[in-house]
């Protein structure tokens, strides 16, 4: 979106235009500069902005006057004054004229991103209703998640009904199924995807720290704390904060974190200011929440505010189909990052692959191609350049007498067909290990 | 003559284990070698006495001035607080495409925010506010990943939630560009 937003900057001090410029086209948007109002007019005259940002103060034609003149243009962009902190009068005057918003010199860097990001979906919405019969079907940013089974596609539809709401959401997974990338895919589909999607790891952070993570804290609120810290409720303001690990958090945070999404308000440690911020809420877990909260050891009331929707995103070894789009996905992505040229895999090798049991799931797999693109040849990805340890033993398809048969013969070869020896290592009696040897038809090689 | 890759200049002191797992974490990143050099700029020129900062538009100049003419890119590293006219502070500078950056230290500290020292997130931070800066330098812009090391940072916390690595599509400009300048 950004790159398709424009910025006059009008400002008489070139350092204000060259450091304003080089900011926005960091960001991604089309910039264009005037030194004054009667040249931004001109440009006005001659092109479409979508945002100005114009000082107040300037010789000849003031931006009081030149807010006005651009009032009466036919396509009137978003305005945003800039003033010394002594002006600061006159800009809320511009702004009872119309004018969007209004900074005070210098500015705050996370101030100038959010007002201009407020300003860029304010534009985004004007673009969205011009264009609402142009239906928007397919999902953007979901291409870290590949797939195209039954059971990928169901989550996806999921993502894609439940994206454009404020919902909550619970993502639920084993670990490694990407669930990371599945709360980001609905943020990037959701009306907030221009403000931030914060993430909080629950698990990686004891109480305390997790507390002033979460709600921040001001100065003085603790020995060395000097300066006020922003909390990740707060950074997720107009966003999407992702709770990480949600089923890890203690008792007393579970109180806390109900009270915030009640409320949507809370205090920074050691201050007594109540700050709202305006957040969706996604929560991830491996765990079983329900079970949790059946035992005791988590919150019902918490469990059902959260649990408005929740999305089951299924194992790697319930979607096989998927394992060869994500086998190419992750050579590419590799073989990118560490710019070598393409490589293939050889065909045992992606059986290999088709037929392994992932308990650490997508990241496993990922994991392998990574190692296998570094210790492999260059060319093709081989047999030998795969782990081997924890194949299938093809555990769902083996009857008991199968997995017998393997182990009586593997005793009876390692103790060189001995019957005694082999009874004994066995813990049967020798009569029935005659049996055995009978019944599968066993015969010393 | 060939180029010699990214030289990290010194504006300061620091210590050299920093500055050596900084240099390894860009290197491998940008697919570079990376030089390590101190320099005798004297930073004072560029104190704001009235704003107590340092003007990083001036120093950047001044850094551009200096730079040898064989190297990719060249980084300055300073441990004073930089601002620009319009901002309150920035963590460091490079223009679009240009050949130079700058990157500071100065509020990446966790001592900085009333919280314990972490050496290890100051090296995390200082590599990824330098790998920024190196891709914008190779013009790259922002970038809407939550943890490309493109995505924009105005406070640390910002820096804290993003990788140091580029994502696929950053990564991939990246190459697309190196290649051009190779």
């Amino acid at each position: 979106m950004p790159n398709r937003v424009s910025i006059l900057i009008v400002d008489d001090e070139e350092s204000v235009r060259d450091s304003l410029y080089n900011w926005f086209i960091d960001d991604g948007y089309r910039v264009e500069c005037a030194e004054n109002a009667k040249k931004a007019l001109a440009l006005l005259d001659e092109k479409e902005f979508d945002i100005v940002l114009a000082d107040i103060k300037m010789p000849g034609m003031d931006g009081m006057e030149m807010h006005r003149r651009i009032r009466a243009l036919p396509r009137v962009p978003i305005v945003i004054i800039m003033t010394a902190f002594a002006a600061v009068d006159t800009a809320v005057q511009a702004l009872k004229e119309g004018a969007f918003d209004y900074v005070t010199k210098p500015f705050d860097p996370d101030d100038l991103s959010h007002l201009i990001r407020n300003a860029a979906t304010q534009v985004a919405l004007k673009a969205e209703n011009e264009n609402l019969k142009e239906h928007v079907t397919s999902l953007v940013d979901v291409e870290d998640i590949v797939g195209e089974s039954e059971p990928l596609n169901k989550v996806l539809r999921e993502v894609e009904k439940v994206a454009p709401s404020d919902s909550s959401v619970i993502i639920t997974g084993e670990s490694g199924t990407g669930k990371e990338l599945v709360a980001r895919a609905i943020h990037s589909n959701s009306p907030r995807k221009y403000f931030p999607l914060i993430s909080v790891h629950c698990g990686a952070l004891s109480e305390s720290l997790l507390e002033s993570e979460l709600f921040g804290h001001e100065k003085g609120a603790f020995t060395g704390a000097a300066f006020n810290r922003k909390g990740r409720f707060e950074m997720a303001d107009g966003g999407t904060i992702f709770l990480d690990e949600i089923g890890t958090i203690s008792a007393k945070m579970q109180v806390e974190l109900l009270r915030v999404l009640e409320s949507k308000t809370f205090v920074r440690v050691g201050g007594n200011k109540e700050i709202s911020s305006d957040f969706r809420v996604i929560c991830a877990t491996n765990r079983d929440l329900k079970e949790m909260v059946a035992k005791g050891t988590f919150r019902e009331d918490l469990y059902y505010r959260l649990n408005v929707v929740n999305i089951k995103i299924p194992p790697l070894r319930e979607r096989p189909d998927d394992i060869p789009g994500l086998v190419k996905h992750f050579i590419q992505k590799y073989c990118t990052s560490m710019s070598r040229d393409m490589i293939s895999i050889d065909p045992a090798a992606m059986k290999h692959l088709e037929t392994f049991e992932y308990p650490g799931n997508v990241r496993e797999l990922e994991n392998m191609i990574e190692r296998a693109i570094v210790v492999g040849n260059g060319r093709v990805i081989k047999l030998k350049d795969l782990p081997m340890g924890k194949e299938v033993i093809s555990s769902s398809i083996e009857s008991l007498d199968d997995l017998e048969k393997k182990h009586v013969t593997k005793i009876l070869e390692k103790y060189s067909w001995n019957i005694s020896r082999s009874a004994k290592a066995l813990g049967v009696d020798r009569a029935t290990l005659y049996n055995k040897i009978k019944k599968y038809k066993l015969k010393d090689r | 003559m060939e180029d010699q890759g990214i030289i990290l200049v010194s504006c300061g002191l620091f210590e050299k284990k920093l500055t050596g797992r900084v240099a390894a974490d860009v290197s491998r990143e940008l697919h570079y070698p990376v030089e390590l050099k101190d320099c005798s700029l004297d930073i004072s020129h560029f104190y704001n006495p009235g704003r107590r900062q340092y003007d990083a538009n001036k120093l950047l100049k001044a850094i551009s001035q200096r730079a040898p003419a064989d190297a990719v890119k060249v980084i300055g590293m300073v441990r004073v607080d930089l601002y620009i006219p319009i901002l309150t502070y920035i963590f460091g500078q490079a223009g679009l495409g240009g050949y130079t950056g700058v990157a500071s230290l100065y509020r990446l500290r966790n001592e900085h925010y009333g919280l314990d020292p972490d050496y290890e997130l100051l090296i995390d931070r200082f590599s990824k506010v330098i790998i920024h800066e190196l891709g914008h330098t190779f013009g790259l812009i922002h970038c809407s990943n939550p943890v490309c090391v493109m995505r924009s940072s105005t406070y640390v916390e910002d820096l804290d939630q993003k990788d140091k690595q580029f994502c696929y599509r950053c990564r991939a400009e990246l190459n697309r560009v190196s290649n051009l300048h190779n």
